[in-house]
């Protein structure tokens, strides 16, 4: 495809594959071409084999592609690692001191990286700028677009200094031009002159942080864990600029104990997590979903169970997040799909877990974590929240800019004055007007115990069952209030992709190719998986013939959802090896119903 | 409403919830202490809050007047810590018994402490759990037998006072639910204490354990000439264990994360989103 590239780069950590894979998908993006990522990181804390794949175009990337266009191996071991994912007919680029392939049907293009690196730079560690300038020389973008980011980097950098500027500058004209004079260009790939966007480039976690921030997050507590760290080291740094405050806790079960803390003071509070820690925090989940509180919970999915693959991708954590806890415990769970999802949909957590006072579980996986995608930067605005329901001292309700809900009737005996203010009224909606302490509003004790309205211990049988359909309610009301999932495709289609979280963009590119192809397909992609939107999901079963549920899953989680729920037979589609799918392999799945 | 009392009494602590206790519990006594301390600190109710975690002693705040956050087994120090960090405003104060704060929750105690984060920590030793009926727990003294060690206690006994000395607590004091005036006295100075302080409340559970009679007779009141800020006397003190000593053993004043934090938010500034975006431009 003309002005499209898909270039992967594989080589050993350390020595600059991904950071200067970095600074190529950040140059390519700020010349105003689309970008999309994909890495993986070694499971060594220093060195072991990583790769980095960007895929380049004029046009909105929604995948990271089947193939790679071309292949930059830096040693013998990312050549026989990775050679299995270039196209027929892609370009292989090797330096001859390292090996020499025995793969016949790519072009191969030999560029003496090391020799460049070491004899005329005299700086080995500059290897990475010989390989970009010899992309730039080969593919595009310009030099300049490169030098405009190393230079930005470079002066942010601790190690920077003249010398090291010039030495790079040196070796990506070097490379450049090397490739120019000796090598005979006989690939398809270029990137031309684009027209300039206003796009900002940035990972899954960036955004979140980003939409926390946004969403008037001002307190954070976590523990560190992959793939979720980066969160927690970005609300760090920014919450104490923006007035919030940070506790790095001793345990997740801390963490999330002092996040309910801070929540149950008024402040709008967040931890995250991935796997192992997410286990930890199942009773107090309970507890944030019988006591009220909101709070939001950010479960960055690796491949598990147990430890598993901590760098790895799997979306395997959604029939836990589902029913965590004992007890009958509602909670909301959303899943971003994509790196301006995770903005929107995580401002979009914090409103819900205020809204409806109960624990909201954010599914992101791995992939989407490290993820860098270019996005239009004005989806990033301001966002307009609203307050939880606050109790006021004159026994009305209000929820700071919308005024009172004029639906939220006391259903029974809700008191009034001090010492039997209705903390758990039992409502229409279920949601009840919350006091914080030390604002002149009346005292209560937010207990995991059952209770009566006014937040006593209580366990009559008919108060247990009146309390849990209170709770219960929330979702109900959730449902009803919350936006309806968007079909993308055919409307008259036969064929069904029912998918959730970091797989939205892959399915809609193979739908858009089987459509190409004559097929009549259509997808959804739930972003709110509890509570269900029953009535989008109903209709699009009932629409077509017949729906693939593809997940990154063994048992196929999502699947085994909808066949409980709806009566679904879905034609399952699972992969699970830690990497996510590529277009192709779905477009396979639509192409094989019958 | 909430109306704000001038004077208040301790009774203006009390809650319309009755203590769900067997008549004769020593936490009784811990909640008048706490009631008495409250009022000589004229702490508003609506600015308090008490959290707890799980077991009789941790029924506490549904007795209590103030706002009360009643968590899970073990969590009330963490629950505590992220309120205060978040609400430096607020007054907080955490109770529970010898298994929330010495064993499931045993973990917390030693972050609690280096954090130095202004809560007081009020913890009802019956050396027991009471809740569940019995069992051992870790101020079980070696040997003790209950239905879970019918052949006696192989464990050895945990020191609370020593080892939050040992983690560097920066108020230690040790009090006798059945000497309220004294406990109570504590409290208000814990209360006061700025940053972490820990008050070990002996409270016997006469139901399960009854240890009463073995206190009034091994609890001594340090002398008046105990210099608080002797850490080596203090420990000396506490590892003294066929007494009880009680009233202060140590104290000193540092920096609590609390305000450090908010220190730092002092200058912050409000969000802006665009402005925070242009550096992934
Ligand atoms: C996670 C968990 N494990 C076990 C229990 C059962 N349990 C409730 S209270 C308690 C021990 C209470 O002992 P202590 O903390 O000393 O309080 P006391 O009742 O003696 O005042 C236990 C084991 C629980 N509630 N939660
Ligand atoms: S069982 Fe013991 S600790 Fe619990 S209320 Fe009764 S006397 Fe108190
Ligand atoms: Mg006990």
């Amino acid at each position: 495809m003309e002005n499209e590239v898909t270039i992967r780069i594989g080589g050993e950590s350390g020595e600059g594959t991904i950071s200067g894979g970095d600074i190529l998908a950040l140059a390519s993006a700020r010349w105003g071409y689309h970008v999309y990522t994909f890495r993986t990181f070694p499971a060594e804390i220093l060195g072991g084999p990583c790769m980095f794949q960007v895929r380049i175009s004029d046009h909105p990337v929604k995948s990271m592609g089947d193939y790679a266009d071309v292949l930059i191996c830096l040693n013998k071991e990312a050549y026989d690692r990775n050679i299995g994912e270039l196209r027929h007919g892609g370009v292989l680029i090797y330096d001859p001191s390292d090996f020499t392939p025995d793969q016949s049907d790519c072009i191969t293009y030999a560029v003496p990286f090391n020799e460049i690196a070491r004899k005329e730079v005299q700086l080995f560690q500059t290897k990475n700028m010989v390989m970009l300038g010899a992309i730039c020389g080969l593919f595009g973008p310009p030099l300049e677009a490169i030098i405009q980011v190393v230079q930005s980097k470079l002066s942010r950098s601790r190690k920077a200094n003249a010398t090291l500027m010039e030495k790079n500058l040196l070796a990506l004209d070097v490379a450049k031009k090397y490739v120019t004079e000796k090598i005979t260009k006989s690939d398809p790939y270029l990137l031309g002159p684009v027209e300039k966007a206003d796009r900002v480039v940035l990972n899954g976690n960036q955004a979140i942080v980003a939409g926390a921030l946004a969403a008037q997050c001002r307190y954070f507590s976590g523990y560190p864990i992959t793939p979720a760290s980066d969160i927690m080291e970005g609300m760090a740094k920014e919450l104490p600029q923006v007035g919030g405050t940070f506790l790095q806790a001793e345990d997740e079960i801390a963490a999330l104990a002092s996040v309910l803390g801070a929540s149950y003071g008024g402040m709008r509070a967040m931890t995250a997590t991935s796997g192992p820690g997410f286990s930890l925090m199942t009773e107090l989940i309970g507890l944030s979903s019988m006591a009220e509180l909101p709070v939001v919970i950010v479960d960055a999915q690796r491949a598990g169970p147990s430890t598993g693959m901590p760098t790895k991708m799997e979306q395997s954590d959604l029939s836990f997040a589902l029913y965590a806890g004992h007890g009958d415990t509602p909670r909301i769970v959303i899943a971003p799909s994509s790196v301006a999802n995770c903005y929107d949909l995580i401002i979009q957590a914090f409103e819900m877990a205020e809204r409806y006072q109960m624990p909201v579980l954010f599914l992101t996986d791995q992939s989407l974590t490290a993820r860098v995608e270019s996005v239009d930067r004005h989806i990033f605005k301001t966002p307009e929240l609203h307050e939880r329901l606050q109790y006021n001292t004159n026994g009305s309700s209000s929820n700071g800019h919308h005024g009172s809900y004029a639906h939220e009737q006391m259903l029974v005996g809700a008191g009034t004055g001090a010492h039997d203010y209705a903390r758990y009224a039992n409502t229409t909606t279920g949601i009840s007007p919350m006091s914080t302490p030390g604002t002149g509003s009346p005292a209560y004790v937010a207990t995991g115990l059952e209770h009566d309205e006014a937040g006593h211990p209580d366990y009559e049988p008919e108060d247990h069952i009146a309390m849990m359909e209170k709770r219960f309610r929330k979702l109900a009301t959730a449902a009803e209030e919350m936006p309806q999932p968007e079909r993308y495709g055919d409307a008259d289609a036969t064929i069904g992709v029912i998918g959730w979280g970091s797989t939205e963009g892959t399915i809609q590119e193979a739908v858009d190719r089987a459509r190409a192809q004559g097929y009549k397909v259509a997808a959804l992609h739930p972003k709110v998986l509890s509570p269900l939107p029953d009535k989008a999901i109903q209709e699009f079963i009932n629409s077509v013939d017949k729906v693939i549920v593809p997940e990154n899953n063994y048992s196929g989680q999502l699947a085994n959802l909808l066949g409980a729920k709806y009566g679904l037979k879905a034609i399952r589609v699972n992969k699970f090896g830690g990497i996510p799918f590529t277009a192709s392999e779905i477009l396979r799945a639509i192409e094989e119903v019958r | 409403m909430t109306q704000t009392i001038i004077n208040p009494t301790p009774k203006d602590y009390k809650s319309e919830v009755k203590p769900t206790w067997c008549p004769g519990c020593g936490d009784f006594g811990v909640l008048n202490a706490t009631f008495r301390g409250l009022a000589e600190l004229k702490l508003p109710t609506d600015q308090t809050v008490v959290v707890s975690g799980i077991g009789c002693s941790s029924r506490f705040p549904h007795f209590m007047k103030t706002f009360g956050f009643h968590s899970v087994h073990g969590r009330a120090l963490p629950v505590a810590q992220g309120l205060k960090m978040a609400r430096p405003d607020l007054n907080v104060i955490t109770v529970g018994g010898d298994g929330d704060f010495f064993s499931i929750g045993a973990g917390h105690l030693v972050h609690a402490a280096l954090r130095n984060i202004d809560i007081t920590v009020v913890v009802m030793d019956n050396e027991i759990y009471g809740l569940t009926k019995g069992q051992t727990s870790p101020t079980s003294p070696q040997g003790h037998v209950t239905k879970s060690t019918p052949y006696g206690l192989l464990a050895s006994q945990f020191n609370p006072i020593a080892t939050a000395l040992s983690l560097n607590v920066s108020f230690v004091a040790r009090g006798y639910s059945a000497k309220p005036k004294e406990l109570a006295a504590l409290i208000q100075q814990g209360v006061q204490h700025k940053g972490f302080s820990f008050i070990h409340a002996l409270s016997p559970c006469p139901t399960f354990y009854h240890t009463f009679d073995a206190w009034d007779a091994a609890v001594t009141p340090i002398e008046a000439e105990h210099d608080t800020h002797d850490k080596a006397k203090a420990i000396a003190l506490a590892l003294e264990t066929e007494r009880q000593y009680t009233g202060i053993f140590f104290k000193e004043e540092r920096t609590t994360m609390d305000q450090a934090a908010h220190q730092q938010v002092q200058q912050s500034r409000p969000f802006d989103i665009e402005q925070y975006m242009k550096r992934y431009a």
